[in-house]
């Protein structure tokens, strides 16, 4: 059996169409305001941070906007995966990559040519993205059935369905990629053993720490036969 | 949702977090910030297939199965990339990527 999900974030129109879903209404806009200053506020300052750490931070709280936008959408389980897979993994990824590698940046943040990018940034944002946006008539659904009734949502159990039957090729490829990755990632990442500091095991560090005291007695046991 | 939050809205939220993005990905000299670009800019493709997902077919599960792919190829191009710069910083002892420059003719 099957139970259909419907969107919360519309039920109170069903109940109040008036006065209450006007006031959902505003409270929806202003936190949907405030998600999406954060984010691209916390996206600005992961740009343009100069200690990396502390554009990493950023970018973590990027992340948890995006997620935050996700649930405001009403996709649910897409948001909780954003929280583990980005906050939880790559985002520690590359704070342990930055531990790894201490940066000598240097007095300059950006490349030479810093400008020009901006300006194809700016470029792409204000000729192109935010003009075709505007033009573009979308063929939103017109709402079926009584009026205020929810929506009926696709939920968790329709995208597990779809990996094992409509998806299931893409699903495989995923999993490939993944492998692959990770072999990758460790055949990179692989440093050579005549390369390699050597380090030593608690057996041999025990045994040098043995032989120091060792040579140590017989100096002290020397000085006292010459006294 | 769909009636208080216009569909434009929420798309030229994901173009300035991917056109911010693609500015840092160009311009920051250390490698793990353009890393950090690259991340930004696959999230606003992510925030783009959910809203045509929740705004135009809401009952098709499309979006958010491709939205869950490319975050898998994110994460793996997370990993490999971070392995590739703690190589090239094993190397060159740097990761500013405008010193990285043994391929310029």
């Amino acid at each position: 059996m099957r139970s259909d999900r419907v969107g919360v974030l519309r039920l109170p129109y069903h109940y109040a169409p008036t006065t209450g879903g006007e006031l959902m209404d505003l409270l929806i806009q202003i936190i949907f305001g405030l998600i999406s200053a954060l984010v691209i506020g916390a996206a600005m300052m992961v740009v343009t941070m100069r200690n990396v750490i502390h554009s990493a931070l950023w970018l973590i709280a990027s992340f948890f906007g995006v997620a935050a936008l996700y649930l405001l959408m009403e996709a649910e389980f897409i948001a909780v995966v954003q929280v583990l897979v980005y906050v939880g993994a790559i985002s520690i990824l590359i704070l342990f990559a930055i531990m790894l590698t201490r940066s000598n940046e240097g007095d300059r943040l950006f490349t030479t040519y810093w400008w020009t990018s901006g300006l194809i940034a700016l470029g792409l944002f204000g000729a192109v993205l935010v003009p075709t946006l505007a033009g573009t008539i979308w063929n939103l659904p017109q709402p079926t059935g009584p009026a205020g009734a929810p929506e009926v949502l696709s939920g968790v159990e329709e995208l597990g369905r779809g990996f094992v039957s409509e998806f299931v090729l893409h699903f495989e490829i995923a999993g490939v990629l993944l492998t692959v990755a990770l072999i990758g990632a460790i055949v990179i990442a692989f440093e050579e053993r005549s390369r390699r500091r050597r380090v030593l095991t608690l057996a041999e560090e025990l045994e040098l720490r043995k032989r120091q005291q060792a040579s140590e007695h017989s100096a002290v046991a020397a000085a006292d036969s010459v006294d | 949702m769909t009636r208080a939050i216009p569909l434009e809205a929420v798309l030229v939220v994901a173009a300035a977090l991917f056109c911010i993005g693609l500015f840092g990905a160009l311009s920051r000299r250390n490698l793990i910030g353009v890393l950090m670009g690259i991340e930004l800019m696959l999230n606003s493709v992510n925030i783009n297939l959910v809203a045509f997902w929740r705004y135009l077919e809401p009952r098709f599960i499309t979006g958010p199965t491709f939205v869950i792919f490319v975050i898998t190829v994110a994460a793996a191009e997370a990993a490999v990339g971070l392995a590739m710069i703690i190589t090239i910083y094993r190397s060159w002892n740097t990761i500013n990527a405008d010193s990285v420059d043994s391929l310029k003719g």
